[in-house]
C-alpha cells in the first residue's frame, strides 16, 4: 500500500535532484528545468498532504494550482531574460556571464 | 465584512494596468504624461491608506488582514515608490521606448509587497511575494543594451526561484504538521498538538531560509552585491528599501502569528543569523570600489541590524524592526538617488565618479554624507535613533552579546562611509561645472534629508504610530 510517506519521500528525492542540477549545471535552460523539478517536487508534496491528512478539504490542492501558475509565469519571464542575454553573449552559459563576480 | 478597505490594493492593480495600456495608447510626445499619472494615482493611494489607517479587518476567514500594522509598511512601500518615481525623473531616459512600462512594473511590485504585508496565509504570502519578485526579475534587467543589468536581470531569476522553491517546501511542510494555511489556524492546530515535530522544524528552518534571501541576510545573501550593482539604480533603491521591509513585514507576521515563541524557539537561530549578518555585511563593505556594490554590503549589514530586533521580540525590539524600516526609506533612497545623479552624470557608480563631489554640487554631496551617516548610525540622525530602539530590545530580551557585536560594527561600518565622504570633499575631480539636478530629483533629495533629520531629531511621532502598529503581536 502507498501511504503518505511514500509520496513525501518521492518529493524529497525529486527536490534533491533539483538543487543538485541548480548547482552543477552551467546551462540557464537547464537550470529552470532544475527549478521546475523543485516547484513540481513540492507540488507532489501538497497533493499528497492533501489527501492523506486534510482529505475534507482542497486547500493543499489550491496551493499546487497556484505554484503551477506562478511557476509559468516565472519561466516565461525567465526564457525571455535567456534570450535578452543570449543577444548579448552569444550564449546561455552561466560560466560566460562573469561582469561582476558571483 | 467591509470590502471598501481594500481599496488601496485594488486601485493599485487597476493603477498599474491603467499606465500599462497608457504606455501603449498615447503618443510619443504624451509619454511624460503616464509618469505623471503613476505619481498622481500613487499619492491618491497613499492618502487613501493614512485617511483609513487605523481601521482594521479581517477578511476571508484570516487569508487576508487589513490592520495598523499592514497599513504602516503600505505608507512605507508607497513613499518609497514616490521618492523613487521623483529622482529617477532623469534615469527614466535611459529605458527609452519602454519607459512607461517601467512605472507599471514598478507598480506591480508595490502591489505584490502591499499583499505581502498584508497576507494571513500561506498562499496569500506566496502569490504577493511571487508578484513583487517577477516584477523585479523584469525590473532588473529593464536597461537591454546593458550587459551588466541583463547579467543582474538572470542571477536574480535563478537565485530568486531557487529561494521560492525552498520558501514553498517550507511551506508544504508546516502545512504537514498542522494541517492549515492560514497562520491563525497554524498556531491554533500546533499549539493544541503540543509536541513539536521534526517536519515542522525542517519547515520553519526553510521558511526562514525562503525569506532570509528575500531581506538578504548571511548565507542567503549572495544574490545582492551582484544584483546591486547591475540593476538600474533608481530599481536597486527601490529593491533595497521596499523589497526588503516587505520581506521583514512577512517574516514577522508570520513568525509571531502562526509560530510564535512559546510554540518553537526560533530566536537562538535568529540571533546568530543577525550576528553573522552584521558582521559579514560590512566586513566585506569595508573593501568595495564601486559605490552601489558598498551600499549592497551595507544593505546586508543594516538587515542584520533589523533582525536584531526581531531576534528580541520585545516592544522595543519590535518598534525598532519597523522603526528602522521607515528611516531606512529615506536614507537609503536618499544615498541612492544621489548615486542616480551622478551615474546620469559621469556614466559610473565607482567611488572615483564621486571625487570633487562637494565642489562640482554641493547639495548631493551634503544629502549623501547625512544619509550615509544616518545608515552608520551617527546621533542626531535617524539611524541612531532606530538602532538605539533595536539595541535595547536585544539588551531587554538578553542578547547583550547581540547588542555588543551591532555597537561594535557600527562603529566599523563609519569608515566605508566617510571613505566615500572623503572622495566627495577631498577628492579632485576630473570635470568641472555643476551637476545639474531636477526639479523633482531635488524634491526627493529634501525629502530624504528632511525626513532623515527630522526622525532623528524627533522621534516622537514615529515611535507612537509604530507601537500602534505593533500592538497586534504583543
Amino acid at each position: 500500500m502507498i501511504g503518505l510517506n511514500h509520496y513525501l519521500l518521492l518529493a524529497t528525492i525529486l527536490f534533491g535532484i533539483g538543487v543538485y542540477g541548480v548547482f552543477s549545471k552551467r546551462n540557464a535552460v537547464a537550470i529552470l528545468m532544475s527549478i521546475e523539478l523543485m516547484l513540481n517536487a513540492v507540488n507532489i508534496n501538497f497533493v499528497a498532504i492533501n489527501k492523506f491528512i486534510q482529505p475534507s478539504n482542497t486547500i493543499g490542492q489550491l496551493f499546487a494550482i497556484f505554484v503551477i501558475v506562478v511557476a509559468a509565469a516565472e519561466v516565461s519571464v525567465g526564457l525571455a531574460l535567456i534570450i535578452s542575454i543570449y543577444r548579448h553573449k552569444k550564449s546561455v552559459n552561466l560560466s560566460d556571464f562573469n561582469l561582476m563576480k558571483w | 465584512m467591509n470590502y471598501g478597505l481594500l481599496t488601496t490594493e485594488i486601485l493599485t492593480a487597476v493603477l498599474g494596468l491603467i499606465v500599462l495600456i497608457a504606455g501603449l495608447l498615447l503618443p510619443e510626445r504624451g509619454k511624460k504624461a503616464v509618469g505623471f499619472l503613476a505619481v498622481l494615482g500613487l499619492t491618491v493611494i497613499l492618502a487613501n491608506v493614512i485617511l483609513n489607517f487605523g481601521h482594521e479587518a479581517v477578511f476571508f476567514n484570516g487569508v487576508y488582514q487589513i490592520d495598523i500594522y499592514g497599513n504602516f509598511f503600505k505608507v512605507l512601500f508607497l513613499c518609497a515608490a514616490l521618492l523613487v518615481f521623483f529622482m529617477a525623473s532623469r534615469y527614466t531616459e535611459f529605458f527609452g521606448q519602454r519607459k512607461s512600462e517601467w512605472f507599471s512594473f514598478m507598480i506591480f511590485a508595490t502591489l505584490g509587497m502591499m499583499v505581502m504585508a498584508s497576507a494571513g496565509d500561506l498562499i496569500t504570502l506566496y502569490v504577493g511575494l511571487e508578484l513583487m519578485t517577477i516584477s523585479f526579475y523584469i525590473l532588473s534587467a529593464y536597461l537591454l543594451n546593458d550587459g551588466l543589468s541583463a547579467e543582474a536581470g538572470i542571477k536574480y531569476l535563478i537565485m530568486g526561484a531557487l529561494s521560492s522553491a525552498v520558501l514553498l517546501f517550507g511551506m508544504s511542510l508546516i502545512y504537514a504538521a498542522s494541517g492549515s494555511t492560514v497562520f491563525t489556524e497554524i498556531y491554533r492546530t500546533l499549539s493544541a498538538a503540543g509536541n513539536i515535530q521534526p517536519v515542522l522544524v525542517a519547515g520553519i528552518v526553510m521558511m526562514i531560509a525562503g525569506l532570509g534571501f528575500k531581506i538578504s541576510a548571511v548565507p542567503f545573501h549572495m544574490w545582492t552585491p551582484d544584483i546591486y550593482q547591475g540593476a538600474p539604480t533608481p530599481v536597486t533603491a527601490y529593491l533595497a528599501v521596499a523589497s526588503k521591509a516587505a520581506g521583514f513585514a512577512a517574516l514577522v507576521r508570520i513568525l509571531l502569528v502562526a509560530l510564535p515563541l512559546s510554540l518553537f524557539n526560533w530566536s537562538l537561530a535568529l540571533a546568530v543569523l543577525a550576528a553573522l549578518t552584521i558582521v559579514i555585511g560590512n566586513l566585506i563593505a569595508l573593501a568595495q570600489k564601486n559605490v552601489k556594490r558598498l551600499l549592497a554590503y551595507s544593505s546586508i549589514a543594516q538587515a542584520g541590524y533589523i533582525l536584531v530586533g526581531l531576534v528580541a521580540a520585545n516592544s522595543y525590539g519590535l518598534k525598532g524592526v519597523l522603526f528602522y524600516a521607515m528611516l531606512y526609506v529615506f536614507s537609503n533612497v536618499g544615498a541612492f538617488a544621489v548615486t542616480t545623479m551622478v551615474e546620469v552624470e559621469t556614466g559610473s557608480t565607482e567611488l572615483e565618479a564621486f571625487n570633487g563631489l562637494g565642489q562640482r554640487a554641493p547639495m548631493l554631496a551634503a544629502v549623501m554624507t547625512v544619509c550615509l551617516l544616518s545608515l552608520a548610525g551617527i546621533p542626531p540622525l535617524a539611524g541612531f535613533a532606530g538602532k538605539f530602539y533595536l539595541f535595547s530590545g536585544a539588551i531587554q530580551a538578553g542578547y547583550l552579546w547581540l547588542a555588543f557585536v551591532g555597537l561594535l560594527m557600527s562603529m566599523i561600518s563609519v569608515y566605508y562611509y566617510l571613505i566615500v565622504a572623503k572622495a566627495m570633499y577631498i577628492g579632485i575631480s576630473q570635470k568641472e561645472g555643476p551637476i545639474l539636478v531636477p526639479l523633482t530629483a531635488r524634491l526627493a533629495l529634501w525629502v530624504c534629508l528632511a525626513g532623515t533629520l527630522f526622525i532623528g531629531l524627533y522621534p516622537g511621532p514615529l515611535s507612537r504610530i509604530t507601537e500602534m502598529a505593533i500592538g497586534l503581536f504583543l
